[in-house]
């Protein structure tokens, strides 16, 4: 009985160390004060209804990029932790870390900064921008979008709940390598964390991959062919349709490791005819797609943000489109370039290596369009414009250094070492980082209906570019040198200065962040000098910017529609010529009722993983079933939907009016 | 409005099946890498009987039939036609599943486990997850009959007919699939 209820978990995997205690008390102290104020506040209700049950892809969006920056904020700490190890163990010390701790650490590090830090900004930049940019208004199923954000709130707090409910974590490298991840050698209950997180919020993922590729289909408004989508949309698309192809793998795989652990089979294991070599394989056919998955998007925003503050349209619209699929296209056939060493032969590598060369000349296709849309333009150096004029710098320098590894011959000396790591991240914070950066930046006021300080912003843009550089030159050379990646300890005191100026270099960066913190804090004091009531505060081309700021939760009273690309230029420049606007005739739409059921599922997906961690079959089908029973009826209500009348629209529409020109 | 609404339903289901494609595909990936580990134990020629498994694929082939049957009288308002199909469907894909349990409880009782090798390890995920997902099909279909019973052939009801016989007639393409790749090569080879 107490097997069938509590499984594996007992009163001593409860937290009992000083640092898991710590955070649990954190986690309680806050949870009461939230709860406190929220009590206090009467705001209760007002939470459950206005955000959390949502169906608005706006306010989901916010809430994706809320959970995000507390999962950034949670990745930092480990990143520090690593840090600080790698400096002070030298030589003869061992620095304050055990072994099996510290390999715990940069495991969550790199699994929490990928799926939940830089995936949930994305996910939640694109909730917010493509609708209003392809004039929609909202997803194309907009209960999956709940379900999707709620699935991936799930997945994080399953990361998480090993620090509140014992147990330890994975300590096999963010991607849970085979065979050290079988049972075998990982006894313990954090690779069974890593595989309910990761599989939770995977599907999460999935389903918005899924609903973005057919709201982009389908959704777009008239006269929006595909070719004048703006660039974002198509790095979304591209984005999401590298999500639907490879995240089933990545579930599939996590599946076989699953069933490997728990039911004792072969598909990876060293015994009875198993094969690791088919798990790194696999893992990485997911692995590497994913990297795209996450920068292509930054790829979009640059392009927004471009050719707005240079007041140009995008020099090489078609070939900067073209660009995009075709890495994506590409991105799928280079996997192995992760394990040129596992000895796949000199013939098999050497096309892997080329075909990962390649790569990089439709990323330089784009750069260079990116440079010849600035090129005599009316720029304006807003701080967005900063942030891609830093990701020229050090996504062409990592660019480079992943050139080199792509070598197979070079690699061999490489490959796990540090010079690797500094590569990875100048492509994830130098690309994708700074690409979201500069997309907060530039969209902020679309939302929040102020600006961003840009004085602060540029200032924290300074702080990232040299203490990115500071922090990752070093490592470059260490690596280089053949310091080895993921080990607690390093014996030759001479790297030890290189160490050291790695972690000033993340000191400046930890600078940097708090002028970010800074920033909003006083953007949000100084919001009445920062108001925007025009919607449009860059001059800018797209149709987000051609409705009011913040959007009103219909997003668009009357469709507009789309004669060319840059839609909005256009319609300014038309309003020029032509100052009376046409006499708009409201009609009635259907909008989406809020729905509590993602919510719901998502509670019993994370009670569902949580009970399979400790093996507690019997809450673990309590799990399953909720889950199914939520999915039932949520499928059989026919009432998802109501109807706005033209006579409401129109009285929201003059009341927005009212309250933009008062 | 529905129209448009069917569009979007139906290319989402497209896309939701090719992904569920894509699983599998890594079953049979994993699958064809490790049927020869068998680890000194049995392979699939020695424990397959064809047979059996060609009536067993008869019966899934047949309920494809019935399903897609019962999709056409549900666009002519046949409503007790259409109950008739998908209860006929409902039985053949049971009858299907039952078999398939009583294979694999057969191979069981022989000792040849899924804990056994690498190969058997492969054919029990992959055999099996189709297996889940015809459990799945017949929940699902069990819910529709329900539905259909009480609400009528309606719009969102004819909806839900053509959604679940796309599923259906998924699974069959796989099963032909995991005959051909597991089966007949697994005799052959
Ligand atoms: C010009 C384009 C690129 C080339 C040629 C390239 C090449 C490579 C190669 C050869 C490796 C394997 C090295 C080894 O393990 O020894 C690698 C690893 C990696 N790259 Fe890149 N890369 C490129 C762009 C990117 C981008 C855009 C990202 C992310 C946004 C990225 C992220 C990563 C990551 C995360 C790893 C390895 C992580 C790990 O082993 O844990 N790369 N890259
Ligand atoms: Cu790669």
């Amino acid at each position: 009985m107490w097997n069938l209820l509590f499984g594996k978990l007992t009163w001593n995997s409860l937290p009992h160390v000083w640092y898991t205690i710590g955070g649990t008390l954190t986690l309680m102290l806050m949870g009461a004060v939230a709860a406190a104020v929220l009590t206090y506040t009467k705001r209760w209700k007002w939470l459950w209804n206005e955000w959390l049950t949502s169906t608005d892809p706006k306010r989901i969006g916010i809430m994706y990029i809320i959970v995000a920056l507390l999962m950034l904020f949670r990745g930092a700490l480990d990143a520090i932790m690593i840090w600080m190890q790698q400096a002070l163990s030298v030589g003869s010390s061992t620095g304050y870390l055990s072994a099996d701790h510290f390999q715990q650490i940069f495991t969550a590090h790199g699994d929490i900064m990928v799926f939940f830090a830089t995936m949930g900004l994305l996910v939640g930049l694109m909730n917010l921008v493509v609708p209003l940019q392809i004039g929609a208004r909202d997803l194309a199923f907009p209960f999956l979008n709940t379900l999707g954000f709620w699935l991936y709130v799930a997945g994080a707090i399953l990361i998480n709940m090993f620090f509140v409910f014992g147990g330890d974590f994975a300590a096999t490298g963010w991607l849970a390598q085979a065979p050290l991840s079988e049972l075998q050698f990982s006894p313990g209950v954090g690779v069974d964390y890593w595989i309910w997180s990761l599989q939770v919020s995977g599907l999460g993922s999935l389903l918005a991959g899924l609903n973005f590729l057919v709201t982009i289909l389908k959704m777009r408004a008239p006269g929006m062919t595909l070719m004048r989508m703006p660039l974002f949309v198509w790095t979304t698309l591209c984005s999401s349709i590298l999500v639907v192809t490879v995240f089933p793998i990545l579930a599939i795989t996590i599946a076989m490791l699953t069933l490997d652990r728990y039911l004792g089979m072969h598909f990876f294991t060293t015994t009875n005819g198993g094969n690791p070599m088919m798990y790194i394989n696999l893992i990485w056919m997911w692995g590497h797609p994913e990297v795209y998955i996450l920068v292509l998007p930054s790829f979009g925003i640059f392009s927004e943000v471009v050719s707005t503050f240079s007041h140009k349209k995008l020099a090489g619209y078609t070939s900067q489109v073209l660009a995009a699929i075709f890495v994506t296209i590409l991105s799928l056939m280079v996997w192995l370039h992760h394990f040129f060493t596992m000895g796949a032969g000199a013939d098999v590598n050497a096309i892997f290596g080329i075909s990962t060369m390649i790569i990089a000349i439709p990323t330089g296709v784009q750069i260079f369009n990116w440079l010849s849309t600035m090129y005599r333009g009316r720029i304006v150096l807003s701080s967005s414009l900063y942030w891609f004029l830093g990701f020229v710098a050090t996504f062409t320098f990592g660019g480079i250094a992943g050139v080199l590894l792509a070598s197979p011959t070079a690699d061999y000396q490489l490959h796990n070492s540090l010079f690797l790591v500094a590569h990875f991240h100048t492509m994830i914070v130098g690309g994708a980082l700074f690409g979201l950066f500069a997309g907060i930046t530039y969209w902020f006021p679309k939302f929040m209906g102020f600006k961003l300080n840009e004085k602060l912003g540029k200032t924290a843009f300074w702080f990232w570019l040299t203490g990115f550089f500071l922090a990752f030159i070093p490592l470059y050379i260490l690596g280089y040198m053949g310091a080895t990646r993921r080990l607690d300890h390093y014996t030759n005191p001479a790297w030890q200065p290189l160490f050291i100026i790695s972690v000033l270099g993340f000191m400046v960066i930890l600078a940097g962040v708090t002028t970010q913190i800074l920033q909003i804090i006083i953007s949000i004091k100084n919001r009445k000098q920062n108001m925007d009531l025009s919607g449009d505060p860059w001059d800018a081309r797209n149709l987000e910017w051609a409705t009011s700021s913040p959007p009103p939760f219909y997003n668009y009273a009357v469709i507009p529609e789309v004669h060319g690309r840059d839609a909005f230029w256009e319609m300014k420049k038309e309003m020029k010529e032509n100052p009376q606007p046409a006499n708009v005739e409201y009609k009635d739409f259907e909008l989406p009722k809020n729905t509590p059921f993602g919510i719901y599922l998502a509670g019993f997906a994370l009670l569902f993983g949580f009970a399979m961690v400790w093996h507690m079959f019997l809450i673990a089908g309590i799990g399953f079933v909720g889950m199914m029973v939520c999915l039932i009826i949520r499928a059989f209500d026919e009432e998802t939907e109501y109807i706005l009348t033209a006579q409401e629209i129109a009285k929201l529409e003059q009341e927005r009016k009212d309250h933009i020109y008062a | 409005m529905h129209e448009e609404k069917n569009e979007k339903t139906f290319l989402g289901f497209w896309i939701y099946l090719m992904t569920d494609l894509l699983m599998f595909a890594g079953l049979f990936a994993a699958f064809i890498v490790l049927r020869n580990n068998t680890f000194g134990g049995v392979g699939g020629s020695q424990i397959f009987n064809m047979p059996f498994v060609l009536v067993e694929t008869l019966f899934l082939l047949t309920s494809s039939f019935t399903c897609g049957v019962a999709l056409l009288l549900a666009h002519e308002k046949k409503l007790k036609g259409v109950i008739a199909m998908l209860c006929t469907t409902f039985l053949l894909g049971a009858g299907f599943l039952g078999m398939e349990l009583y294979e694999f409880s057969h191979l069981f009782s022989e000792g040849h486990t899924y804990q056994k090798s690498a190969f058997l390890s492969s054919y029990f995920a992959l055999v099996g997850t189709h297996g889940l997902h015809i459990t799945a099909g017949l929940l699902w279909m069990l819910i529709l009959i329900i539905f259909i019973l009480k609400k009528g052939l309606t719009q969102g009801g004819i909806r839900k007919i053509t959604l679940m016989s796309l599923f259906w007639h998924f699974l069959d393409i796989v099963w032909i699939f995991i005959f051909t790749i597991v089966y007949l090569m697994g005799v052959a080879l």
